[in-house]
């Protein structure tokens, strides 16, 4: 998809480039469990974001020394394999997968009842397969999937969704195209049933309105992606019609 | 899932992490995370609420130790002290040379390799273990010591209650079922020994109650699988919990 393709990214009527309104996120799909050899796993699909995530743990800290004697360690790997955009992308661990492993590993720390595990790591490791922007956000929903799946004592699960700006409209769940070209981006992660926020980054200017209209937006997002999660969770352990009190 | 028929008022429900399970005040509670008076859940499960308790029983989740508990363990090292013991937890257990040799054990005189290999198979009783230090083994009981014959299986530990069943029912069916002796660890490893076709069919059935520890009336179905005759009052199985 080449940039000079698309002159608008939002037409007269208020409709994206790809046929969304302003408050309609991506398709989205959910599944837990989907390794064998993981403790626990998820699969998201965001759009065209494809990611897999597994958690490893709570298991032994190697090296040793960085073990700490009152709670787990966190470890989190964020990574794009070579074929997930559009030209190829050298494997090895960039300045952004540095930074994104390191947000995603403080938005699920919140989360976590680390001291559960003494003295132990866990590890969540994400591949991201195919990337089409607001990758961060599905990765951490599906880490948080995956650390459930993985039976870790949680006090929430985590979900992410973004908001930004384009063409000086205020829009939930940007794409690639819409990031690239857009104004700005505001990816959030939120516990929902504590309504607490673990993740908030900003990238563009936003007025004060603005922000108040973008972190609505983010969280109507969230909920929206997290009543998904919740159906691939219970769906994976009691079966899909199985929901609700006996 | 059909409610039945219990002597206190339990309320179940399925649960995921983080969503809330009661309001209100409780004695006791487990597997839950309380806000002032609420309370969510922290695991994926079946909570179980009564008027003094909220529990979640979980349906995943890796073994944590537990002072006597009954686990199997693979030797994977030894010191001149003790056996380093793999129990498929986050933690490595440690079995003393005295508790083997006895009080006058000497790493002079006796040989670790002589009781334990590494590689071996060990049935073994957790004696301490505590946040701050990793789990030590006891051989001392009755039917501990190294597993020389049947078959290893795997399975979830946050199911071994389900597998042992109201007072053993449910073992007590597979073993009827099958001819089979089962010893159950609490870190989710099953020894079975017996005929093969015994071996063969009650894994069969362990990965029945592996996959279904949800389903009420599971030792009926289980009875059912390996045609055993439905004997005493058939006992008003319902969630297969062992006490605790």
């Amino acid at each position: 998809m080449s940039k000079s393709s698309i002159t608008k990214l939002l037409d007269a009527k208020g409709v994206r480039h790809d046929g969304r309104k302003f408050n309609e996120l991506r398709p989205v799909t959910m599944k837990v469990g989907v390794l064998e050899n993981a403790d626990g796993s998820a699969y998201i699909e965001f759009g065209k974001n494809k990611i897999m995530a597994a958690v490893y743990g709570p298991r032994e800290v190697h090296p040793k020394h960085m073990s700490v004697p009152d709670r787990s360690v966190l470890r989190c790997r964020y990574h794009m394999t070579p074929f997930s955009t559009d030209t190829r992308k050298n494997p090895a661990p960039s300045r952004r997968e540095i930074e994104i492993s390191k947000v995603i590993r403080e938005g699920l720390e919140p989360a976590l009842i680390l001291t559960d595990y003494p003295r132990t790591a866990i590890e969540v490791y994400l591949e991201v397969l195919q990337s089409d922007g607001g990758s961060r956000c599905a990765s951490i929903t599906a880490a948080s999937l995956a650390l459930a799946d993985a039976g870790i004592n949680m006090r929430d699960l985590v979900v992410g969704c973004a908001a930004g700006k384009i063409e000086g409209r205020v829009v939930v769940d940007l794409d690639d195209v819409e990031d690239k070209e857009g104004e700005g981006d505001m990816p959030m992660a939120i516990l929902p049933n504590l309504g607490q926020v673990t993740l908030l980054q900003l990238d563009g200017r936003f007025s004060r309105k603005e922000f108040d209209e973008a972190f609505k937006l983010a969280k109507d997002g969230c909920m929206k992606v997290y009543d998904i999660q919740r159906k691939a969770l219970m769906e994976k352990y009691f079966g899909a019609e199985e929901t609700g009190e006996q | 899932m059909k409610g039945d028929i219990a002597m206190v008022d339990v309320t179940r429900k399925y649960v995921i992490p983080g969503e809330l399970v009661s309001e209100g005040k409780y004695k006791n509670s487990l597997n839950v995370f309380r806000v002032e008076d609420k309370y969510y859940s922290t695991r994926v499960g079946m909570a179980e609420i009564t008027p003094d308790s909220v529990r979640v029983i979980p349906l995943t989740g890796p073994y944590i130790p537990r002072v006597d508990d009954l686990v199997v363990g693979k030797i994977v090292d030894y010191s001149a002290f003790a056996w380093e013991v793999d129990i498929n937890s986050c933690f490595y257990a440690y079995l003393p040379a005295q508790n083997v040799f006895g009080r006058d054990y000497s790493p002079a005189r006796n040989e670790l390799t002589q009781k334990f290999a590494v590689g071996d198979l060990i049935a073994a009783k957790v004696m301490a273990f505590d946040r701050t230090r990793d789990p030590l083994l006891s051989l001392s009981g009755p039917g501990l010591g190294k597993i020389r014959q049947g078959e290893v299986v795997k399975i979830s530990p946050t199911k071994v209650p389900r597998v042992i069943g109201k007072k053993g029912s449910m073992i007590r069916a597979v073993e009827m079922g099958t001819n089979c002796r089962l010893t159950v660890a609490q870190n989710g490893l099953i020894v079975i020994s017996g005929p093969t076709e015994g071996i063969i069919k009650a894994i069969s059935a362990l990965r029945l109650i592996e996959k279904e520890a949800h389903v009420a009336d599971l030792t009926q179905k289980v009875q059912t699988l390996l045609s055993v005759k439905v004997d005493e009052k058939s006992e008003s199985e319902s969630d297969g919990e062992q006490e605790e």
